[in-house]
């Protein structure tokens, strides 16, 4: 049990396995589907109510979504500290500033890899809230739902991801 | 419902919700989904565990809750969506996926296991998701509606029994499993 916990990876598929299985206890216990990305509406509509209170409670956005701390919020924070914990028991935790890849490709500076970070990260959030979910909301709890838009959700993420990617990168099918 | 006591609960789910995202972070990072490399792999085509894990999650996911539906203990969450909605807005979260290199759940997953710039990212979500709450009124005005789905799933669009498409879609990630194994991807 302990090799286990403490091991490096796992498989795939029981990762994948695992993480059906968690989306079984969200609909049975929470009447919910497994999401991230309105924790990061809600995060924004918290820092709109510290600006100005009166203003944010009348904006139709967080009216919808309001900005409150509940089973999504947790969900991240949970998240956040689940993957260190991982990363702690295989003995591998550590600060980590650029990925090798992108250092490979654009070198070492730290300021260019968060100034992309930052710009890639405004670009999902706000394509994120547009469709209306994401990787998680759309990509497994939608799609394992026979949802619609969230197959045509998903098909467009990695249909513009597989394209960006290339651009970046280069295609490594041409 | 026997459920819905502790589905009221609001105390009950913040506690479900922090344990159920320990369970989520654990699973990316044990799953190799913490790192840049492997989710930029995916979209150069040369390391298909992302893909790996979403169709193994969505099939094991999507057999429970079928299961658990027609035995009356779950309901469906299903979104409608449009070309305006879901097409534009998946197209631009595919553009910050492969600049940014996380997705949101993937970046919270990072950033417990170190990645600064996981982190950084996580902040340019909140700020996107700000600036599409600003934008809200008058973006659900002239764009997210136009061309509805006029289906809400792929049974009503495809006019079979929910059970009968949920089979052949497992069959089908089955066969897609097997043949990404078979190819050594």
């Amino acid at each position: 049990m302990i090799e286990w916990l403490t091991a490096a990876s796992w498989s795939p598929y029981l990762v994948g396995a695992g993480i059906g299985v968690l989306i079984w206890t969200a609909f049975l216990l929470s009447d919910r589907h497994l999401g991230c990305s309105t924790a990061y509406s809600k995060t924004a509509g918290m820092i709109e109510l510290a600006i100005s209170r009166q203003k944010t409670v009348s904006m139709p956005y967080y009216r919808k979504i309001p900005a409150t701390i509940d089973w999504q919020w947790m969900l991240v924070v949970g998240t956040i500290i689940g993957s260190a914990l991982s990363e702690y028991l295989s003995g591998s935790w550590r600060v980590s500033m650029i990925p090798p890849l992108f250092e490979q490709s654009f070198g070492a500076d730290e300021h260019l890899r968060q100034a992309v970070a930052l710009a890639g990260g405004i670009l999902m959030g706000l394509g994120a809230r547009w469709a209306d979910g994401c990787t998680s909301g759309h990509g497994i709890s939608g799609t394992l739902q026979l949802s619609l838009a969230s197959w045509i959700a998903v098909i467009c993420f990695f249909a513009a991801g597989i394209i960006a990617a290339g651009l970046i990168y280069g295609f490594s099918f041409l | 419902m026997v459920f819905d006591k502790i589905r009221s609960g609001k105390r009950a789910q913040k506690a479900l919700g922090l344990l159920s995202g320990l369970v989520f972070g654990f699973l990316l990072q044990k799953g190799g989904l913490t790192e840049y490399d492997v989710i930029l792999g995916q979209l150069l085509l040369t390391d298909f565990t992302v893909v790996k894990v979403m169709l193994s999650a969505i099939l094991v996911g999507m057999v429970g809750v079928f299961v658990m539906r027609w035995k009356g203990l779950v309901r469906l969450q299903i979104k409608p969506g449009s070309i305006g909605s879901t097409a534009l807005g998946g197209i631009i979260f595919g553009v910050g996926f492969a600049i940014l290199g996380y997705c949101p759940g993937t970046a919270a997953a990072a950033f417990g296991a170190g990645a600064i710039d996981a982190l950084v990212g996580m902040i340019g979500m909140v700020i996107g998701a700000g600036i599409f709450a600003r934008l809200y009124p008058v973006l659900d005005r002239l764009i997210l509606n136009w061309g509805a789905f006029h289906a809400d799933t792929l049974p009503e669009l495809i006019g079979l029994k929910p059970e009968i498409v949920a089979a052949v879609t497992a069959v089908l990630i089955l066969g897609l499993l097997y043949l990404l194994a078979a190819q050594g991807l």
